[in-house]
């Protein structure tokens, strides 16, 4: 009893909890070693080590201004021209983070979602089809495929299967989010990188949204910035937490929501703070 | 006094100048539409001026309007979209793009006579193009570069940031971003600020008087090879331009209806440059809803 409670103590007052993953149905397919990021001379990341499971959905959680969002766009270098970033990102065994890295190619294989649905000024079917297009698919029954298993996967064919010459532009705010959804599905990337793809919709779209999610990651790995605790809950079988720069704690999204090993953490989740 | 009534009196007067600025404008514009309209006629639009006789029209100097428009257009639609991108899309904000926007402030406020003097010294002379049509389309484009490459950064700068986001985070290099995602979406401002710009040109005068010069050599409509001197296409030609013309008549003309070939001439143009003005809305909205509705 009284070494129990030591433990628990002692756990209590780690400074930070981050576990490493061993789930073979699940391996190791993206992980940041010692990875810092500097706007300017200010670093806003200190370090972010973290791994990532293949075929599961991990959630970075933390408030604003925590650096969950730096360390999510660091991943496929959306902070090339803004930031410094130093240390690896290992995909597949391969550092991504260097500069002989094919950037273009390798965000075909790490693909991202932004927080503001960002459709082109083209119809609906060219959302999808233009890129597929430059990277050399042609033929009309080729692209018509993927275009229609991307708008399946992303939950958006029964709606727009009409309507696929109209501009992706009236399309509604969850609507739109869905098919950049299938927009970057469509070149079939590995990693899907989502920056708080919700907050901009309505509850009714974001419980869709999520439901997409549940479905997607049968394919795709999945790693997502929120500011809403119980869509981490909902849909992550991983959570991180960042506070200030740093990742506090890593764990099981069960663990990280019930029994957390950082105080810090279990002021967030419960929110006291944030 | 209070707050209410203050704020009554700041709208009385807004409401005043606002009102001053319109009837003005409108008192400007009837006077040159009224009298100019009623000395236009298929014959005034389309004959050749005549020097010291009544009855001359303005159809080459019509003509030559618009085939310097036309050149000077093609020469600076592309250097303007080309620097425009690399400002906008490329170009780091340092000590080098700095210079180059201070350069385009400074030559877009360039009067446009010393634009017309320069263009005189270094085409005409220096590079001996003689008073031509190519040396007027040249000068066109120093005065018009600037404006123009600042309308279509501006154009640039209305597509959000998340679309070029958009674009790269899809694995398309900045090159294609740039051509497939952010130019067809910018298509409906750029094409407003071109047609807008092309009105200005359209009227531009201090600048060609000493480029392009100041007659209109007769034009055989009938040959089209640019190598020949009475050919419309032929760009080495003097060509005096309807703007250029009014000028011309107005301070040295000696034809006894002078004035009456004035007024049709300044009708011409502000009907020519309202129509450019119409044309840019309309194609513009036009466009934006082609993209963006249902």
């Amino acid at each position: 009893m009284f070494v129990n409670n030591d433990v628990k103590n002692a756990m209590a007052m780690e400074e930070r909890h981050v576990i490493k993953l061993s789930d073979p149905d699940h391996p190791v397919i993206l992980s940041t070693e010692d990875l810092h990021v500097y706007y300017g001379k200010k670093e806003a990341l200190f370090e972010g080590d973290l791994e990532f499971a293949s075929n599961q959905i991990t959630a970075l959680i933390g408030p604003s201004g925590s650096g969950k969002s730096t360390y999510l766009r660091s991943l496929n270098r959306m902070n090339d021209r803004i930031a410094t970033v130093t240390g690896k990102i290992m995909y597949r065994g391969v550092d991504i983070n260097q500069p002989s890295i094919d950037v273009y190619e390798m965000r075909r294989r790490v693909g991202m979602v932004f927080q503001r649905p960002n459709p082109f000024a083209k119809s609906i079917y060219d959302n999808i089809a233009f890129a597929l297009r430059l990277r050399g698919v042609t033929g009309k029954h080729k692209l018509d495929e993927i275009v229609e298993t991307s708008l399946k996967q992303a939950a958006l064919w029964d709606q727009v299967k009409d309507d696929l010459n109209k501009s992706a532009l009236a399309l509604s705010g969850g609507q739109a989010q869905r098919l950049c959804i299938a927009r970057a599905i469509a070149i079939k990337p590995d990693i899907l990188l989502l920056d708080e793809p919700a907050s901009a919709l309505d509850p009714v779209s974001t419980g869709q949204l999520e439901d997409t999610l549940l479905s997607l990651k049968e394919h795709y790995t999945i790693i997502i910035v929120t500011h809403n605790m119980q869509q981490a809950a909902r849909i992550s079988e991983y959570t991180a937490f960042f506070n200030q720069g740093r990742v506090l704690e890593y764990d099981t999204t069960s663990h990280i929501f019930t029994n957390p090993s950082v105080q810090v953490t279990s002021d967030y989740v419960s929110g006291n703070f944030g | 006094m209070n707050s209410k009534t203050q704020n009554k009196i700041a709208i009385g007067g807004l409401y005043g100048i606002a009102g001053l600025v319109v009837l003005i404008l409108l008192a400007l514009l009837g006077y040159i539409l009224v009298s100019g309209v009623p000395q236009l006629s298929w014959h005034f639009l389309t004959a050749p001026g005549k020097a010291f006789l009544k009855g001359g029209g303005v159809g080459i100097q019509l003509y030559n309007s618009f085939y310097l428009l036309i050149l000077a257009m093609l020469i600076s639609f592309p250097i303007a979209l080309g620097a425009a991108v690399y400002l906008y899309e490329y170009a780091k904000d340092n000590w080098v793009t700095t210079t180059i926007r201070t350069a385009i402030e400074i030559l877009s406020s360039l009067p446009s006579v010393v634009v017309g003097l320069f263009g005189f010294l270094f085409f005409v002379v220096k590079l001996h193009l003689g008073f031509s049509i190519l040396s007027g389309a040249f000068a066109l484009t120093f005065f018009n570069l600037p404006l123009l490459t600042r309308s279509i950064e501006d154009s640039l700068r209305t597509i959000s940031d998340v679309q070029r986001e958009g674009g790269l985070a899809l694995g398309l290099s900045r090159w294609e971003t740039v051509t497939r995602v952010i130019l067809p979406a910018a298509v409906p401002s750029i094409l407003t600020g071109v047609i807008l710009s092309a009105g200005r040109v359209f009227g531009e005068a201090a600048a060609l008087i000493y480029t392009a010069g100041q007659s209109a050599p007769a034009l055989d409509f009938t040959d089209w090879n640019p190598f020949n001197i009475s050919s419309p296409l032929n760009p080495m030609r003097p060509a005096e331009t309807l703007a250029v013309h009014i000028w011309k008549i107005n301070s040295e003309g000696i034809m006894p209806d002078a004035k009456a070939i004035s007024s049709g001439s300044s009708a011409v143009l502000v009907i020519a440059i309202l129509l450019f003005n119409f044309a840019a809305r309309y194609l513009g909205k036009r466009l934006y809803k082609r993209l963006t509705s249902a």
